[in-house]
Order: structure tokens, then sequence, then C-alpha cells
């Protein structure tokens, strides 16, 4: 029992050991990746000692990677690029990753992100391409894209929401099912739009840039910064929008009811709070912060979206559950744990550009991550233990 | 008709076997969000294995002479394999969801996300590219059980039945239907099956009455992971040309909601699944279903956009739950980790 009257101490101010919990499984993974690529290099004929010793300094190190030298050796230290797109790329990830984590703490599962992702995508898409910049300013433009993208997610996010409040029906599958109608909606509405970039032959399937309309995200100087890479202002609005939420969630009367409704469904009832439109709000919500992921590396101006979708869901959108997991679903800890899965993203780029490996032992590692987070509580009440253990050794 | 009948049950096995994967795991109190995981592994350590025996000469040799049983022996000896394999997979999930009692909604999302990523890894290593097709010809003209293997003419009939359920077939059909019947017997007629389905009920009385829940619970995690292994092989064979390439299209999910539309019981999950194969198929091939054999393709002449059949399944698929879900009853103890002192 004693573990029992233990526990909610240990829930509570514990972000150290929260955060030394998610490091022991950051750095598990990341030996995971390497013992992976070593076993494969060793199976492997074609590869030599050196391509396995290669892969696994950049598993580690791939952000410093400036590529090879002069002598083939690979070279390392500050590089602009990578530091710039990790910050672009992480944009939509601390979106998609907060989606989740908002969900979460309602209780609920929400693996629709994609879905939300994909019509968020879609509104910004048509209202920046849609209206014309020669009459509308497109500082306007940008922001009605960017307010139309996340009513469209929040519209797409209430639809389980509204199943599972009215008609309980578990919203994982509708969810599931969402994600499925809603690639097909984009696809269809882009095959009939005429948003489908045809002048650049080269490009078949996809959806024109932004900056054919003028619109794109204002880069706030951060491209002096960071030269020659993608990154704009989005990762300050994104991570303007986490601080955001994690007041609502936990400073407002509104955040302690959604987690109140979250923590014990019946037991908010009897308190009199409507269970109901809680979880269709919190769904709603968690569409439209989704969506506005999307908006934000749509509206860049620097990206395309590959509109015959119908087969394929965005995986920025799945990858919103690793970053909300790995964060143990606090709204600042989505911004770092965003931060290190857009890193992975980059070493996987310099990983398949520079060895005979490919971008997929990331994807691997943050698996394993996400696996070991899902007893995240077990490994903090170890860390805990170890901690009070030491701590009666040294009052001896 | 047989058309018609055909794909959709190309369709629908697989979802059924995986379905009843999904049953298992959840009759013995885990959620196994797992399934689409673990059906991608399977299809690919199927579409490996078949890769690698196509290579030897014991395999080559009954293809040219066309000992057409040797052939069907290599697909089910695949089938043993991804069930195999699936099954050592889902470990991960019952160890992490039984011995550690962690979450088991993140634990299966993490082998979904593990599984093709390790696959597309091993397969960009082996292939130079993001797809394993099988090393020669297809599958069709391999592993497709054809009337003229029973002394038919190609010009010869074999009557309906024959033309729809032995022609233009796979073995893997059948396999897969027979393991369905037995299983379902097995968890509703034996004590084992009964022990199993107390676990997910009420641990603790069956804890009480001696029945051991962590056995049961890896029992049924364990048979849900064989079973979705091979019915991720079933799906590359008979829809995928025998390729896997880290996707099945969210098939295990689908399988995920065909379970819960059916109820958690095997009989409705055959009725669910023929359901939604059948809408898969109108999407696949819409414009080519003669429904009467008149020679007019009805469907295609409504002139409906292809986005639409596409979208059905789906659509459908979430009406029938909002219908049915009031009145669903999901295993009481799932999802719950079994802690001996909670009473």
């Amino acid at each position: 029992m004693s573990r029992k009257n233990n526990e909610p101490r240990l829930l509570e101010g514990n972000g150290f050991q929260s955060v030394l919990s998610s490091v022991v499984s950051i750095i598990i993974g990341l030996l995971f990746g390497m013992l992976l690529i070593f076993i494969v290099g060793a199976l492997d004929k074609n590869m030599s000692m050196k391509t396995v010793w290669e892969g696994m300094r950049l598993v580690i190190g791939g952000l410093f990677s400036t590529g090879r030298g002069a002598s083939g050796e690979l070279a390392w230290g500050f590089n602009s690029i990578n530091f710039g797109n990790m910050l672009f790329r992480a944009t939509p990830l601390i979106m998609t990753g907060l989606s989740v984590a908002f969900a979460y703490k309602t209780g609920l599962f929400n693996i629709g992100a994609p879905g939300q992702y994909l019509m968020g995508a879609m509104t910004s898409l048509m209202i920046a391409l849609g209206i014309p910049s020669d009459k509308v300013h497109p500082v306007i433009i940008w922001i009605l894209a960017f307010l139309g993208a996340m009513i469209a997610g929040a519209i797409w996010g209430a639809i389980p929401g509204i199943f599972k409040a009215l008609l309980n029906t578990n919203e994982v599958i509708a969810c599931i099912m969402t994600n499925w109608i809603a690639a097909n909606v984009v696809t269809w509405l882009f095959d009939i739009s005429k948003f489908k970039n045809v002048t650049e032959s080269t490009k078949s399937g996809y959806i024109y840039k932004t900056t054919f309309n003028n619109v794109a995200t204002t880069k706030l100087g951060l491209d002096k910064l960071f030269p020659g890479s993608q990154i704009n202002g989005g990762i300050i609005i994104a991570i303007l929008i986490a601080i955001g939420i994690y007041i609502l969630m936990s400073k407002t009367t509104f955040g302690y009811e959604l987690r109140a409704c979250g923590a014990n469904k019946d037991a908010a009832k009897y308190a009199g709070l409507k269970d109901k439109r809680d979880i269709v709000l919190s769904m709603a919500i968690a569409g439209a912060l989704s969506a506005a992921g999307a908006a934000l590396y749509y509206l860049s101006g620097n990206t395309e979206l590959f509109w015959s979708t119908y087969q394929s869901l965005p995986a920025i959108g799945f990858n919103g559950i690793p970053v909300a997991m790995l964060a143990l679903t606090n709204p600042i800890g989505v911004i770092f744990s965003a931060l290190f899965m857009s890193m992975l993203n980059i070493i996987g780029l310099q990983i398949t550009s520079l060895t005979a490996y490919n971008e997929y032992i990331t994807d691997v590692i943050i698996a394993v991550i996400v696996y070991l987070s899902a007893f995240s509580l077990l490994i903090k009440q170890f860390i805990a233990r170890r901690m009070s253990r030491k701590k009666k050794e040294g009052a001896k | 008709m047989t058309f018609l009948i055909q794909q959709t049950l190309k369709y629908a096995i697989p979802l059924m076997i995986v379905a009843l994967a999904g049953v298992f795991a959840e009759r013995s109190g885990i959620i196994n969000l797992a399934l689409e995981g673990i059906m991608i592994f399977g299809a690919f350590c199927g579409v490996l294995f078949v890769n690698t025996m196509q290579d030897t000469e014991w395999v080559y040799a009954a293809y040219r002479e066309d000992k057409f049983g040797t052939l069907q022996l290599v697909v089910v000896m695949a089938m043993i394999v991804a069930a195999i394999l699936g099954a050592i997979l889902s470990l991960l999930l019952s160890f992490a969801s039984i011995n550690l009692r962690a979450n088991q909604t993140i634990g299966g999302t993490a082998i979904n996300l593990l599984s093709p990523a390790i696959v597309l890894f091993l397969i960009r290593i082996l292939e130079g590219q993001n797809t394993l097709f099988l090393a020669k010809g297809d599958a069709a003209e391999w592993f497709m059980i054809n009337k003229t293997m029973f002394g038919y003419g190609p010009k010869e009939s074999m009557g309906f039945l024959g033309d729809t359920f032995v022609h233009k077939t796979y073995i893997t059909n059948y396999i897969c239907i027979i393991l369905f019947v037995l299983l379902s017997i097995i968890l509703y007629k034996t004590k084992f099956g009964i022990r199993v389905r107390s676990c997910g009920e009420n641990p603790h009385a069956a804890d009480s009455l001696g029945i051991n829940v962590k056995k049961m619970r890896y029992a049924g995690t364990t048979i849900s992971g064989a079973l979705a292994g091979m019915g991720g092989f079933v799906y590359a064979l008979t829809t995928a040309n025998c390729s896997s390439n880290g996707d099945v299209a969210g098939f295990g999910f689908l399988a995920l909601a065909v379970m819960i539309f059916g109820n958690w019981k095997p009989g409705p999950i055959v009725g669910a699944s023929i359901l939604f194969g059948f809408f898969k198929c109108l999407a696949a091939g819409y414009s080519s279903i003669d429904i009467n054999g008149d020679g007019i393709f009805l469907l295609k002449e409504l002139g409906l956009s292809p986005h639409l059949y596409r979208m059905l399944p789906y659509i459908v698929t979430l009406i029938v739950l909002a219908f049915t879900s009031k009145n669903s009853r999901a295993p009481k103890a799932e999802g719950i980790p079994y802690d001996k002192g909670q009473r």
C-alpha cells in the first residue's frame, strides 16, 4: 500500500525525474540505433568497419556533420543548414505533438492528427492560393489561411469527438476512419481544383508553392542567422502556441476541467462538469493545433504538397504521438522533444547521403524511445528509489 | 458475380483473420493496437522467405516442372514463418503491458512505429529501393491455384462454384478460413478459451480460481501476434502481388474497426469483414464490375468519382460504428494492467 501513498507526490513536482526518465529513454534509443548499425554492418559483406564506425558516429553527432572533407573523411562543425532546417522541421512537429498531448490530458488518444493535418494543409493552401494577392495584402491572406486551417482542423477533430461523446464510439477507430476519409477528401478536392502545379513539368503531382501567390511566412531575420536553410518565423509562432497551451492547461479553470475530465470521467460528471462538451472541445482544439502545424509548414513558401495522398497519411501527423510521449504530454516538453525528433530527422538525411545506411534508422530509434516511454513511470520510480537510497546512505 | 465474390474475399479474408487476432488479445485483457505493425512485419518476413526460396534449386525446379504441390507448400511455410515472427514481435507488447504494467496504447503505438522503420531500413539495405518484390515472376504465376491444375482445359468451365472458389484463388484463403473456425471453437468451447476470456472480463475472479492471469494474457497476445503476422503475409500475397514496402494500407487498424463492429465475437466479425471487403472491392474495381452479367457496367455508367468509392469503406465503417457502438460491449478488463493487490 505504501507505493500507492507515494504515487501522488511522485507525480507532482517531479519535473527533474521526468526529464531524467526521458533522457534515459533517449540514451537507450540511441544506443539501440548504434547497435543495429553495428549488427547490420557486421552481417553485410558490402559494408566495411569504416562505414559502421561512420554510421555510429553520425547517429550521435549527425547534426554537426558538414559532409566529407577533401580527404574523404567525415568533417564536423557548425552546419547552419542543418540547424536551420532542424528548427524548420520541428515547427509542425511541435504542433502535432501539442495536439496529441492536449487530447491525451483529457483522456483521449488522438491518432487522428494525420487527418487533421491534411485538412489544415488543404485549407491553408486553398486560401493562400485562392485569394489573389494583387487585391488583398499577402499578410492578410497569410492570416486568413492560418485561421482557416485551424477552423478546418477543429471541425475535423470534433467529428471523432462527437462520435465519442454522443455515440460512445471508440475514438481511436473513429480517428483512423476520419484520417483515411480526409486523405481521400484532400485528393478529391485538389484533383478538381486549379491549384495543381502544371507550369513546372518536373513537379508532377504537386500543389503550387504559396510563393506563386506571393504568400510566405515572414523570416523574421532568422534566415540571416542560419543562411541556406528553410527556417522562418513559424518556429516562434509554434513555441508561443506551446506556451499558450501550457498556460491554458495548468493555469485556467477550463484547463483544470479538461484534465479532471481526463483523470476520471465519472467523478468529473458527478462534480457537475459537462464531460461530453469537454470531449468534443478537447478534440476540436487538438484538431486545430494539428492543422495549424500544417499551415505553418505549407505556408512557408518553400514546401510543396503531394496532393494525390489517398494511399498514405502524412508521417508528421503520426510523429506527433512520439513527440507527445517523449515529452510525457507536457506542452513545454513538447518543444524540446519536437526539436529532438527533427534533429534525428536531419541526422537520418546525413546518414543516407554519407553512408550506405538510410534514414529509417532514426525511425527505429524513435520507436524504441516511444516503447521505453510506455513505462516511463517505472523508470521514474526506479530513479526515485535510487535517489532516496543514496540519500539514506549519505545520512549514515 | 464471380469477380465480385473473389475480389471481396481477397480483402475480407486478411481482415477477418487479423480481426480475430484482435479478439484473442482483447479477450485476454490486452488492447493490441499493434496489429498494423505486426502485419507489416509479418508481410515482410513472409515475402522475404518466399523471395529467398525462389532462388533455391528445389523450388525453382518445382516451378519449371509445374509441381504445384511444392509451390503451395512454400506458401504455407511462408505463412508459418510470418506467424512465428509476428508472435515474437508481439512479445514486446506482452512484456511491456503484462510484466511491466505499462500503458498498452503506447506500447502498441511503439510497435506500429518500430515495425515499418525496421522493415524499410532492411529493405533499403537489401534491395537499394523501398519495396521488396519477388525474386522472379509474379505471385499469380507462381502460387495461384488454377483450373489447369485439376485437368481442366483453359477454355473449360469448372462450374460456378469451381470458377469462384477454386480457379484463381490462393491456398491462403482456405487455411485462414479453417484456422478462423478452429480458433473460434477453441475460444468458446475449450477450457483454455474460457480461461483466456475470463482474464479479459474479471482477472481477479480468474486468479482466485487458480488461473494464471499472466500466462493467459501472454497466450492471448501471442496467438494474436501470430495471426496478425500471418494475416500480413496473406494481405501481401493476395492484394500486393507478394511484395512488401513497410505498409499495409491501414489494414491492421481496419481490422480493429471490424473487431469492434463485430462486437468482439467471431460470428459478427465474419459479416463485418465481408461487408468491409465488399466496399473495398467496389473501390478497387467498380469500373469493371458487371453485377448481373449482362455486359453493362452499371457502376461505371453512374459516373461517380473514383474518390468517392475509395472513401466509401471508411465512411460506411464510421456510420456502422456510430449505430452499433451504444450496444457494443468490450471485454471489461481490457487495457487495465492486472494488479493482484487491487480489488
